[in-house]
């Protein structure tokens, strides 16, 4: 079967870097192909090229066999290429069924829009995709399953042939990867081709057909799913066999650096409260929801806490501010890179400086060399890959982006970093190499608190585990106790494991 | 675990080249490029005295422009400078008729200006509203405290020893006004350019809550930025009114705009992020060469602020323009 899609020998430069250098792709019909690399391999580049946002410099793409271009996002969508992107932007205020129509709604006479015809459309397109959602309802009145499923809508409400899936469960529980998944299989049934971006190997394997490896912006590989192992892969990912396990850690906890006394909010979490010693690696375990960035937002002086006694190094402490927890050596790595962990717009530089700037300068004067010394040395810690220290961090792949976030925490000295899903996101060469360092970093007497709903991260990683529930903490576990069964039971409030 | 050895070099372009790309030197072209026009165009425009005068045109809303591009820097903006500046003069003119020296006076322009920026943080940062609405708001409140006040008064008779502000010449043709805006921008352009503060106000403009999570004190900074463009609003007040050396409560009207445009001409991204000091400080000249010279050509006023808008639209429009023909 010939493909529907091909992409051969194409090439994107962007000032400095060469994302993607005569890279291949072929989708089939009916067929899932996942797309797997680390971060920063060229995936999102050659999304954005299939999507008319980035013109390719070089190579050919072919649909039907016959050379096309896609200029601008409206000639992609007309080729009948539609993509759900990780983080979909959809418009809370508007009807779902005029965010599924947003842009190409069906016109009526005067070119006003059809709403009856666009409402009709709507709920057929839910419904095709097993959606039981009312076209008419405001997107805000929706949960986030179901703002997912319309965002999936929207994606198939041009008549797609083509459907890039770029990391789509990211965001979803357990219940609605499986929902996902059968919706794949139904859209393999009407014979459109799928594109699969994830960093999940179970997933890849469970669902796809195909596989194409890319590395550094290459193409390494490509062949179908059946005939390799994920061990392959892995190698084809990162040109060396990685090590799966996890960092072997002598647990030698020192004095106590941290102590929460019940820590109160009036809707986001009730009575926290735990200890922290030096070299210590507490993990925080439990379900979206659970109120756990909430508490740790509240520990850096974000949020507002109604109640609750902080004490470092048995001293209580009043944080009212992220500049107040900083200068009390609390600082916080938090989930959300783009928005809340780095100025995007800003050098490496200036981000890795920013919280240092008062100890960096003389008399509240800056001084160039040093801040680029502190940078270079911290960067140059966590394997850094950029152009200069000069480049935005937004240019960064995300892996790279977090490794500025940790970088610039790290230079201010601190005594407690926070962590929230520090790998999220990140491909597994990254994510080790974060693990590694998290390791290091409590063996040189930090304490560390980390956020993560991978189970297996937090059993790798903890020396204690907190399972929150609800806003509460539902279990203190260590030791013999942290399994991922008494995780699970402990987050989802099971008191009896039914066997 | 192995590392390989890798080195990131600290910049790819020289600060050289950065200055020879920026609006900044675009701007200064035009700069030039006006003076040229203007010294053909009028046989009295090359007179050190002319000149002189002509930089009354740009001193006083320069001084506001300074903080202001501080300001806008930061992804906020004040328009109720102008107001401020009728409600300082109407104070200093009602302190003039009870006696008060020149001394006094300044020291109540200044403290007025600083009390107006004030009230403006504390609605901005406490309270958490928009300065764009806060500041439409108290525009309409401190100039209408004003025309309560005067009605259709006037405040004159202003001490001797006053008018030095705005009429003083430190040596030669160097007016007080002029060698204080010079002052002022290299004050503004150190704080902007060479302290953490400076530092904290580009981090805050380009995304006030990665600020905020890097342990900045965002409302703190912002505070200060709001007193800043008060203070200077009081001080352009003192020198406009020592300058015309009376007060209508309709003093100044509409210079928010000229302040709002000299700092976008200046480079500033009116949404915040990016600017410099040394590009406000150039198009201040550059406004003040244009007004000035059309006016030496007798053009009147609503044409110049034809031209002046023309001017930002086109002086903004072209390198887009630019890079789009490039781009096909």
């Amino acid at each position: 079967m010939p493909p529907v899609l091909a992409l051969d020998g194409v090439t994107k430069t962007f000032p400095g870097v060469r994302a993607l250098s005569e890279v291949s792709l072929n989708l089939y019909p009916g067929e899932v192909t996942a797309l797997v690399g680390e971060n920063g391999a060229g995936k999102s580049t050659v999304v954005k090229i299939l999507t008319g946002i980035y013109q390719p410099d070089g190579g050919t793409i072919r649909v039907d066999g016959a050379a096309a271009r896609f200029p601008t996002a409206q000639d992609a969508a007309a080729a009948g290429i539609t993509a759900i992107h990780q983080e979909t932007v959809l418009f809370d205020e508007l009807s779902v069924a005029e965010n599924i129509f947003l842009g190409h709604a069906p016109r009526g006479r005067f070119g006003l829009i059809d709403t009856a015809r666009m409402m009709s459309a709507a709920r057929d397109i839910l419904h095709g995709i097993g959606a039981e959602i009312d076209p008419s309802v405001r997107l805000r009145d929706l949960g986030i399953a179901n703002k997912h499923l319309v965002a999936i809508a929207r994606a198939l409400s041009i008549d797609a042939r083509v459907v890039i899936m770029d990391e789509p469960t990211a965001a979803l529980s357990h219940k609605e990867i499986e929902e996902l998944y059968e919706l794949v299989e139904k859209l393999k049934g009407q014979g459109k081709a799928i594109l699969f971006i994830s960093h999940k190997f179970d997933e890849i394997f469970r669902i796809a057909d195909r596989y194409t490896v890319f590395r550094d912006g290459q193409f390494v590989g490509a062949g179908r799913i059946a005939e390799v192992s994920e061990g392959d892969l892995v190698k084809m990912m990162v040109g060396r066999p990685v090590d799966q396990i996890f960092p072997s850690r002598s647990h030698q906890a020192g004095d106590e650096v941290l102590q929460v006394v019940g820590y109160c909010h009036p809707t986001e979490f009730d009575d926290i409260g735990f200890t922290l010693r030096k070299g210590e690696i507490l993990g925080f375990y439990g379900l979206v929801g659970a109120g756990r960035s909430e508490f740790m937002q509240a520990l850096f002086g974000i949020t507002e806490p109604s109640k609750g006694v902080t004490k470092i190094d048995g001293k209580v402490r009043v944080i009212r501010s992220p500049a107040d927890a900083v200068a009390n050596g609390i600082v916080y790595v938090p989930e959300d890179r783009g928005k809340q962990g780095a100025i995007t717009a800003l050098p490496i530089f200036q981000n890795v400086t920013l919280p240092s700037l008062s100890r960096l300068s003389r008399a509240g004067f800056l001084r160039l060399a040093e801040e680029f010394r502190l940078a270079r040395d911290y960067t140059g810690r966590l394997d850094l890959r950029a152009a200069s220290l000069d480049t935005p961090v937004g240019n960064l792949s995300g892996g790279n982006q977090q490794k500025v976030v940790i970088a610039k925490w790290l230079a201010t000295q601190p005594k407690i970093i926070i962590l929230d899903e520090p790998t999220k996101g990140i491909d597994i060469g990254s994510k080790a190499a974060v693990h590694d360092f998290m390791a290091e970093l409590a063996a040189q007497g930090l304490a560390v608190i980390m956020v993560s709903s991978e189970i297996p991260e937090v059993l790798g990683m903890s020396d204690r585990v907190i399972v929150m529930r609800e806003g509460r903490i539902a279990a203190e576990l260590s030791g013999a106790g942290m399994t991922p069964e008494t995780l699970v039971r402990h987050a989802a409030g099971i008191s009896e494991v039914r066997r | 675990m192995t590392t390989t050895e890798r080195h990131i070099p600290d910049r790819l372009t020289t600060p050289l080249a950065r200055v020879l790309k920026s609006w900044e030197t675009l701007l200064l072209a035009v700069a030039v490029a006006i003076f040229i026009v203007n010294s053909l165009a009028s046989p009295y425009f090359l007179n050190a005295w002319n000149l002189s005068d002509a930089t009354f045109n740009f001193t006083e809303k320069g001084m506001i422009a300074l903080a202001m591009a501080l300001l806008i820097v930061a992804g906020e903006i004040d328009l109720s400078v102008a107001s401020i500046i009728a409600l300082a003069s109407t104070a200093m003119g009602a302190a003039a008729q009870v006696g008060a020296g020149p001394a006094a006076l300044v020291l109540i322009g200044l403290g007025v200006g600083l009390a107006c920026g004030a009230f403006n943080a504390v609605l901005v940062t406490v309270m958490g509203l928009p300065s764009i609405v806060v500041t439409i708001g108290t525009m309409s409140l401190f100039r209408g405290i004003s025309y309560i006040v005067l009605g259709d008064g006037v405040y004159g008779g202003y001490p001797a020893g006053f008018d030095y502000f705005g009429q003083g010449y430190v040596v030669w043709v160097l007016s007080f006004e002029f060698v204080l805006f010079l002052i002022l921008a290299v004050i503004y352009a150190i704080v902007l350019h060479k302290t953490n503060f400076g530092r904290a106000v580009y981090a805050i403009g380009n995304n006030a809550t990665g600020a905020l999570f890097s342990g900045i004190r965002v409302n703190r900074v912002k505070f200060i930025l709001f007193l800043l463009t008060g203070l200077m609003s009081g001080l352009a007040a003192v020198c406009l009114t020592s300058r015309l050396g009376s007060t209508r409560p309709s003093i100044g009207v509409g210079m928010e705009l000229e302040v709002v445009t000299m700092v976008v001409l200046g480079g500033v991204n009116i949404l915040g992020g990016s600017g410099s000091i040394p590009g406000v400080v150039i198009a201040a000249f550059v406004m003040g060469l244009v007004t000035f010279g059309l006016g030496l050509l007798n053009v009147p006023g609503i044409v110049m602020s034809i031209f002046i808008g023309a001017l930002l639209i086109g002086v903004i429009a072209l390198p887009r323009l630019w890079s789009m023909m490039r781009r096909g």
